[in-house]
C-alpha cells in the first residue's frame, strides 16, 4: 500500500544519494519551507470556508454560495481582495514593531507545525522534546499580539493586547498540565512515542476518567489560548471593535486572521495526537479482524479526521456560547481549571505508577 | 485643537479616556460615550447626544394633525406603530373622537405584534452584544414573519404608518387572522428554544446577574420606565395604570422583577413576550365587525389648549404633548421618549463595572438612538 512514509523516505534517499550532505539538507529545508507555506495558506482557506459554512448552518442561513461551485472559491476571492488592498500604517504607530507583529504571529504558527506527525512517518522534525517544543513556541505568539497592540498606538488595541496577554499566560498553565498527563502516562516527550503508545487504544479511552478530565480542560484551555469565542476577549468586537488588530488592514490583517486559523488547526492536531492517537487507527483490544479493517484506512485520513472533528467542536463553541468577562475568564482559570488540573495530574501519576491504565 | 484632543484623552488624574461611538458595533446607532477607565474598570460614562438629531418636534409644528403622526415612525423605528398610536390617541383625546370597536382591537393587535417584534430584535441584539452571534439570526427568523404580516396589512415592514386619528387607515387583510395564527403556533415552538439557547446558558447568566444594578428609588428618580423600571420593581405599565383602547378587557399581567440587575431586565422582556402573545391569542378570534375608522373631517382642527397622552411602547412610557392654538397645525409639540430617560441612568449603573458589563447594560436598556435624539 502506498503511504506517505514511502514518498518521504524515497525523496530523502534520493537527495542524499545524489547530492553532498550539506546540499541535501539545504534542499530538504527548501522543500519543507515551500510545503509549510503552502499548507499554511491552504489551511487558512479551507478553515475559513469551513467556519463560514458551519456558522451558516448553525444560524439558519446558507453561507457563501456565489463564487465558484457552492461558494468554495469565496475565501480565495476574499484573500485576493485583501492582497490588493493598501496596508495602512497609522501615523502615531511604531512603524517597525507594527509591521513586524503579524509576521511574528505567523512565524510562530508555522514553527509549531514542525513536530506534528501528519501521517505515519510524515513529520518534519521528530524531536525528542516534541511536546515541550510545542508548548514553548506557542507561548511566543503572545509577544506578537502584545507587539501589535502596543505599536498600534490605539487604546482599543492596547486593551485587547493586555487582555490577550493575561489570558494566554494563564491558560498556558492548564493546557500544559493536561499535556503533562499524557507525558506522564507515556514516559516520553517525543510525538512518535506518544502515538506509538496508543497502538492498542487511544489515551482518551485507556486512561480512565482523569484523562477525560484532562482532555476537557485541554479543549477549554486551547480555545482560550487561540483567542476563540467564548474566550475571544482580545478582539471582542462588541466591546473593543477588533481588539489588537483594530488598526491593521490589507494583508497584514489577513496574516493575523490566517494565523488564528492555523493556530486552531495546530492545537487541534496536538489534541488529536495526544488524546486521540494522532494517525493511529482505532484499535480495540484483541479484535483482530476489526483492527485489520481499520488499518486499511490511510493514516493521514485518520489524523485529519480527528483534527477536523476537534476543529468542528471548537467552531461549535464559538457559534453557541456568549463571551466571558475578563475577570470571569481569569477566575475560571485560576480558581477552577488550574487546581483541578493539578489534582488531576497527581491522579494520572498514581495511575501511571500503579499501571492501572489499560 | 491638539490641546483640546489631549484634554479629552486624559483627565487630571491621568485616567484613560476612550471614545465609544459614534461609530461602534455595540452602541446600536450613533451614540457617543466618553468612558473614563481605570484599567478595565469604568469610572465614568458620559453620553454625548445629537448625532442623529433631526428636530422632529420642530418639523411637526409645520405639519397637519394627520401628517405629523407619521414623522414619529422615524423616532423609535422598532415600535413605530406604537408611536403612531400614541400620537393618534392624543389627537383623538383633544377632539373627543370615538374610535370604533373594530379599530380599537386592530390597533391593540398591531401594537402587541410590534412589541413582540421589537423584543425579538432586542433579544438577538443583546445576545450579540455579549458575544453570541447565533441568536441574532434565530430572532430575525421569527421577526420576519411579523414583518410579513405588517407588509400585507399595512403595506410597509418597518415604518407602518397605519394609524389615523379615529382608527386605522384601511381594513385588515383577509389573510390576517390565518397568518397571525400561523405565527403564534410557530413562535410558541421557537420561544422555548430561545430559553435553551440563551437564558439557561451559564456564561450568559454570569454576564447578566448582579450587573448594572438599579434600585427602585434610582429607577424612579432617573425617570426610567418600561421594562427597565419594572425590573427594579416599579409598577409603571401604562396599559394597566392609564388603560387605553381594549386593554381593560384583556387578561394580562404586568411583569415585574425586583432584582434590578441586567438579568431581571432580561427576564421582564422575555416574560413580556409571552404576555403579548397571550393578548394576541385572546383578541385574534374576537375582532368585532364594523367600521375600521371613525368619521372625521378632512382637515382636523384641535381646540385651543394643551393635551397630553401616554402610551406603553416596547421601551416604556411614550408621552405626546401638544399645545394647540386652534389652528390646523400644532403650535408646539413635545415627545417624552422612554429611551432618553433610560439612558440617563447608564452612568449610575455602569460605574465600577467592567467594559464588558457596559455593553451588557446598554443591551438591556434596549436603546434606540433616533428615539433618544429625535
Amino acid at each position: 500500500m502506498l503511504s506517505l512514509e514511502h514518498i518521504t523516505n524515497a525523496v530523502h534517499q534520493w537527495l542524499y544519494g545524489n547530492l553532498s550532505e550539506g546540499w541535501a539538507l539545504f534542499a530538504e529545508f527548501v522543500i519543507i519551507g515551500v510545503l509549510a507555506i503552502s499548507l499554511f495558506s491552504i489551511l487558512g482557506l479551507v478553515l475559513i470556508m469551513m467556519e463560514r459554512k458551519v456558522s451558516a448552518y448553525m444560524q439558519v442561513r446558507i453561507g457563501p454560495n456565489r463564487v465558484g461551485k457552492k461558494g468554495m472559491l469565496q475565501t480565495v476571492a476574499d484573500t485576493l481582495k485583501l492582497i490588493v488592498k493598501e496596508g495602512l500604517t497609522p501615523d502615531g504607530a511604531d512603524k517597525f514593531l507594527f509591521n513586524l507583529a503579524p509576521f511574528v504571529v505567523m512565524v510562530v504558527a508555522m514553527v509549531i507545525l514542525a513536530p506534528i506527525a501528519f501521517a505515519k512517518g510524515f513529520q518534519i522534525w521528530d524531536v525528542n522534546i516534541g511536546v515541550l517544543f510545542v508548548t514553548a513556541v506557542s507561548s511566543v505568539s503572545v509577544i506578537g499580539i502584545l507587539m501589535a497592540g502596543w505599536a498600534s498606538n490605539n487604546k482599543y488595541s492596547l486593551l485587547g493586547a493586555m487582555r490577550s496577554g493575561a489570558q494566554i499566560v494563564s491558560y498556558e498553565l492548564s493546557a500544559g498540565l493536561s499535556i503533562l498527563c499524557i507525558v506522564v502516562l507515556t514516559g516520553s516527550l517525543r510525538i512518535t512515542d506518544i502515538i506509538a503508545a496508543q497502538e492498542n487504544g487511544w489515551w482518551l479511552f485507556k486512561g480512565h476518567i482523569p484523562v477525560i478530565i484532562a482532555f476537557v480542560i485541554f479543549l477549554i484551555a486551547v480555545t482560550a489560548e487561540t483567542n476563540r469565542a467564548p474566550f475571544d476577549l482580545a478582539e471582542a468586537e462588541s466591546e473593543l471593535t477588533a481588539g489588537f488588530h483594530t488598526e491593521y488592514s490589507g494583508m497584514k490583517f489577513a496574516l493575523f486572521f490566517l494565523a488564528e486559523y492555523v493556530n486552531v488547526f495546530i492545537v487541534c492536531a496536538i489534541g488529536a495526537t495526544l488524546f486521540l492517537g494522532g494517525w493511529m487507527p482505532l484499535h480495540i483490544g484483541h479484535w483482530q479482524g476489526f483492527n485489520h479493517v481499520m488499518d486499511y484506512i490511510p493514516s493521514s485520513v485518520w489524523f485529519l479526521g480527528k483534527t477536523f472533528f476537534l476543529i468542528f467542536v471548537i467552531m461549535w463553541f464559538r457559534w453557541t456560547f456568549p463571551r466571558l468577562r475578563i475577570d470571569q475568564l481569569l477566575n475560571l482559570e485560576w480558581k477552577y481549571l488550574l487546581p483541578i488540573s493539578m489534582i488531576n495530574l497527581l491522579l494520572v501519576t498514581v495511575i501511571a505508577i500503579a499501571g492501572w491504565h489499560f | 485643537m491638539q490641546q483640546m484632543i489631549e484634554e479629552l484623552a486624559t483627565t487630571a488624574q491621568g485616567d484613560m479616556v476612550i471614545n465609544v461611538g459614534p461609530q461602534h458595533p455595540s452602541t446600536h446607532g450613533v451614540l457617543h460615550l466618553l468612558i473614563t477607565l481605570n484599567g478595565e474598570t469604568i469610572k465614568n460614562v458620559e453620553p454625548h447626544l445629537g448625532y442623529i438629531h433631526r428636530s422632529i418636534e420642530k418639523m411637526c409644528e409645520s405639519l397637519s394633525y394627520r401628517q405629523f403622526i407619521y414623522v414619529t415612525s422615524r423616532m423609535d423605528y422598532l415600535s413605530s406603530h406604537i408611536n403612531n398610536h400614541g400620537c393618534a390617541l392624543c389627537v383623538e383625546k383633544a377632539m373627543q373622537i370615538e374610535v370604533p370597536a373594530r379599530a380599537q382591537v386592530i390597533r391593540v393587535l398591531m401594537d402587541e405584534l410590534t412589541r413582540l417584534a421589537s423584543h425579538q430584535l432586542w433579544w438577538g441584539a443583546l445576545a450579540m452584544d455579549v458575544g453570541a452571534l447565533t441568536p441574532f439570526f434565530h430572532a430575525f427568523r421569527e421577526r420576519e414573519m411579523i414583518n410579513d404580516i405588517m407588509e400585507e396589512t399595512c403595506g410597509a415592514r418597518l415604518t407602518m404608518n397605519y394609524m389615523v386619528p379615529g382608527g386605522v387607515m384601511f381594513d385588515l387583510h383577509p389573510n390576517f387572522q390565518k397568518q397571525v395564527k400561523a405565527f403564534i403556533t410557530h413562535f410558541k415552538g421557537r420561544f422555548a428554544e430561545y430559553d435553551e439557547l440563551v437564558t439557561g446558558n451559564i456564561i450568559f447568566q454570569n454576564r447578566m446577574k448582579g450587573v448594572g444594578y438599579l434600585s427602585k428609588e434610582d429607577a424612579l428618580s432617573y425617570g426610567c420606565s418600561g421594562p427597565v423600571a419594572r425590573a427594579s420593581g416599579v409598577s409603571c405599565d401604562i396599559r394597566k395604570w392609564y388603560p387605553y383602547e381594549v386593554y381593560p378587557q384583556v387578561q394580562f399581567t404586568e411583569v415585574m422583577e425586583t432584582e434590578g440587575d441586567c438579568f431581571a431586565r432580561y427576564m421582564v422582556r422575555m416574560k413580556e413576550m409571552a404576555q403579548s402573545l397571550s393578548i394576541i391569542e385572546q383578541l385574534i378570534d374576537h375582532i368585532p365587525e364594523g367600521e375600521f375608522q371613525a368619521k372625521t373631517k378632512a382637515v382636523l382642527k384641535l381646540p385651543k389648549g394643551e393635551f397630553y397622552s401616554r402610551i406603553e411602547t416596547a421601551r416604556g412610557d411614550f408621552g405626546v404633548y401638544i399645545v394647540s392654538e386652534g389652528g390646523t397645525t400644532p403650535y408646539r409639540i413635545k415627545f417624552r421618549s422612554p429611551g432618553f430617560s433610560n439612558l440617563s441612568a447608564l452612568n449610575h449603573m455602569a460605574k465600577g463595572q467592567k467594559i464588558g458589563d457596559l455593553v451588557a447594560i446598554m443591551g438591556t436598556l434596549d436603546l434606540v438612538i433616533p428615539d433618544i435624539d429625535r
